[in-house]
């Protein structure tokens, strides 16, 4: 599912804040990104979104090397094949559940599917709050939303960036549940950026950012 | 759900912002419209009343003044004529045809005017009820003296001197009305018209003798001459020849209507450069919101940028906001110049002034909607472009 080779990334006239030999993720399996504050956690997934382009190296996601992709091209790959679940859940305010996953569905040229949509939030357990907008919506409604909204378009891979931070333990192993279920029930690799140590119970596979990309980064 | 119902949704989000912009962007559009509407209805008005006029002739003084009395009766006359000179006109070869017109009285503030059957005919008047007046002391009523003053065939009035209400009454003098004119969209319909003969015997009074009559005859006297050419070539040198060889002056409604438009033109353009301040401010409030909405609505830009929306997208987006501001405040403004020349319209017939159609749309009016849009897109230009531009993995982990 993700393959990654050589990789380094630095902000432009930067130092290298991110140095990543080799990674691989299969389809349908799970890893956690960890390591400490400022290793570059985000970074990496936020360049296997392909929201950021690499200095060096490739990085692979379901057979596509990113690199190879135009800017166009890769903001429609990463609609059509990647999920991402970002920390506070972030739900556009305007829009109702079902809108905000409706607009996943169309801002990359599909046609909204409103039963899929309402299905997959059903799925998720809060297809009655379809038509609540996200103020209306419990945390933890809002967090199942958001987990539907990344699901909604069948990605191949789910992305979430710290989606446990700042849970209590409870609510850290609903979310967690949620999100390795609902991934592998829709048959999607997940890639978990954290520094949360109370996921690994779930989520035994680490990839380990060294400390050396922080000391890079600060000098 | 796309752009555009993104962009409605933020809209919808923040009435009260919405709300003031489109407010300001109609203020613009309405002020902007109001002058085009009325300086249109204004110009048609007067076209229609000048229509099939080719010169006024009336006594020396202002050429305007003189085309205001005589035509639409906006102004007090000039002076008089002598009743002769209507006769000597109407025999040049060059005239078509003279038309004589003469005010004294008014009734309820709607002129008296005596003339002849051809002042009617003049404006394709026909009658909704009765006819002509085929003897003195007979009038018709013009449609809005009819509806304004509830008369009808039969009823009587009497007229008081001068225009304003409350003038010296000639109560001994009783007008029947015979008939009562259709609307015609003209001046026609802001006059009781009577025959001359009515006006003279009004202030002439009772006469004693033969010779008495023999002199007050002498003595009569018209307003004003509207004239109809035979040939273009009056144009050149009739009014001339009127100008330089008689005590009478010759104005050309043409020449003097264009000449008024000119000077009530710089009012009309203080107005219209007017609108173009309120527009050129609606324009930055709009920039200055899209600017801030930019600022609070960073992460929600990064996220559909992670669902996939190209910066492109997200520029439309933006852009599309501005329009449907601009198409809203545009449509509002519409209606609001219309609106306002519906007002104009009441207080210029309750002035008895002339008659303006406030709810006749043109398609022209919709290239008032340009100016709302250009200034909406300016104003979206640079926010849309730092949107598109914005670095989003930086917005996300700020956030986190």
């Amino acid at each position: 599912m993700i393959t990654i080779e050589h990789l380094q990334f630095g902000y432009r006239g930067g130092p290298t804040v991110l140095d990543l030999d080799a990674f691989t993720l299969p389809a349908k399996s799970n890893a956690l990104v960890v390591g400490p504050s400022g290793c570059g956690k985000t970074t990496l997934l936020h360049l296997v979104a392909g929201l950021l382009s690499p200095t060096r190296g490739r990085i692979e996601v379901d057979g596509q090397e990113l690199g190879r992709l135009s800017p166009a091209a890769r903001d429609r790959f990463r609609g059509r094949h990647i999920g991402v679940v970002l920390q506070q859940f972030h739900l556009l305010p305007t829009l109702t559940a079902l809108q905000n996953l409706l607009v996943a569905q169309t801002i990359i040229g599909q046609v909204a599917d409103r039963a899929a949509a309402q299905s997959m939030l059903e799925a998720l357990g809060v297809g009655e709050f379809a038509s609540a907008y996200p103020h209306r919506l419990s945390i933890g409604q809002q967090q199942r939303v958001a987990i539907a909204r990344a699901l909604v378009n069948r990605p191949r891979l789910v992305l979430a960036d710290e989606p446990t931070s700042n849970l209590d333990d409870e609510a850290c192993a609903v979310v967690a549940d949620l999100l390795i279920d609902a991934t592998q029930h829709h048959g999607a690799a997940l890639l978990v950026a954290t520094h949360d140590s109370r996921l690994r119970a779930r989520i035994p596979r680490e990839l380990v950012l060294p400390r050396r990309a922080v000391v890079e980064a600060l000098a | 759900m796309n752009f555009a119902e993104l962009a409605w949704s933020y809209l919808r989000a923040r009435p009260l912002g919405t709300l003031l912009n489109v407010l300001l962007l109609a203020l613009g559009v309405g002020t902007i419209g109001f002058v085009l509407i009325v300086d249109g209805q204004v110009g048609d008005s007067l076209n229609r009343d000048a229509k099939g006029i080719d010169l006024v002739v009336g006594a020396k003084g202002s050429p305007i003044q003189l085309i205001l009395s005589g035509i639409f009766h906006l102004d007090v006359p000039t002076g008089n004529i002598p009743v002769g000179a209507a006769a000597e006109l109407a025999a040049n070869p060059l005239v078509k045809r003279v038309i004589p017109v003469s005010i004294a009285d008014s009734f309820r503030g709607y002129w008296i005017l005596g003339t002849t059957p051809d002042y009617v005919s003049l404006y394709d008047g026909t009658f909704a009820a009765g006819s002509l007046w085929h003897e003195k002391m007979q009038a018709v009523l013009g449609a809005a003296v009819a509806a304004r003053t509830q008369l009808g065939v039969g009823d009587r009035f009497v007229g008081s001197h001068g225009l304003a209400e409350g003038g010296p009454v000639h109560g001994d003098s009783v007008y029947t009305v015979v008939g009562v004119l259709n609307p015609t969209g003209t001046v026609l319909d802001r006059v009781a018209l009577v025959d001359p003969e009515s006006i003279w015997f009004v202030h002439e009074g009772a006469i004693r003798d033969a010779d008495e009559r023999k002199v007050l005859e002498a003595e009569r006297q018209f307003t004003a001459l509207l004239i109809q050419y035979r040939s273009p070539l009056a144009a050149v040198t009739l009014p001339r020849k009127i100008n330089a060889e008689t005590n009478l002056q010759a104005a050309s409604p043409a020449y003097e209507s264009a000449r008024l438009f000119r000077i009530v033109g710089v009012g009309a353009d203080v107005i219209r450069a007017f609108g173009g301040v309120v527009l050129a401010t609606a324009a930055l409030s709009l920039f200055i919101a899209l600017y801030h909405a930019l600022n609070e609505r960073a992460y929600d830009i990064a996220v559909l940028r992670t669902l996939g929306a190209r910066p492109s997208g997200i520029a439309w987006m933006l852009m599309l906001e501005a329009l449907m501001l601009a198409a809203l405040g545009g449509m509002l403004g519409l209606a609001l110049a219309h609106g306002m020349a519906a007002l104009l319209a009441r207080w210029m017939a309750d002035q008895q002034s002339l008659r303006i159609d406030p709810w006749a749309f043109t398609a022209g009016e919709l290239w008032l909607l340009v100016p709302a849009f250009l200034a909406a897109a300016l104003a979206a230009l640079l926010p849309s472009w730092r949107a598109a531009h914005a670095d989003i993995s930086a917005t996300l982990a700020r956030r986190n």
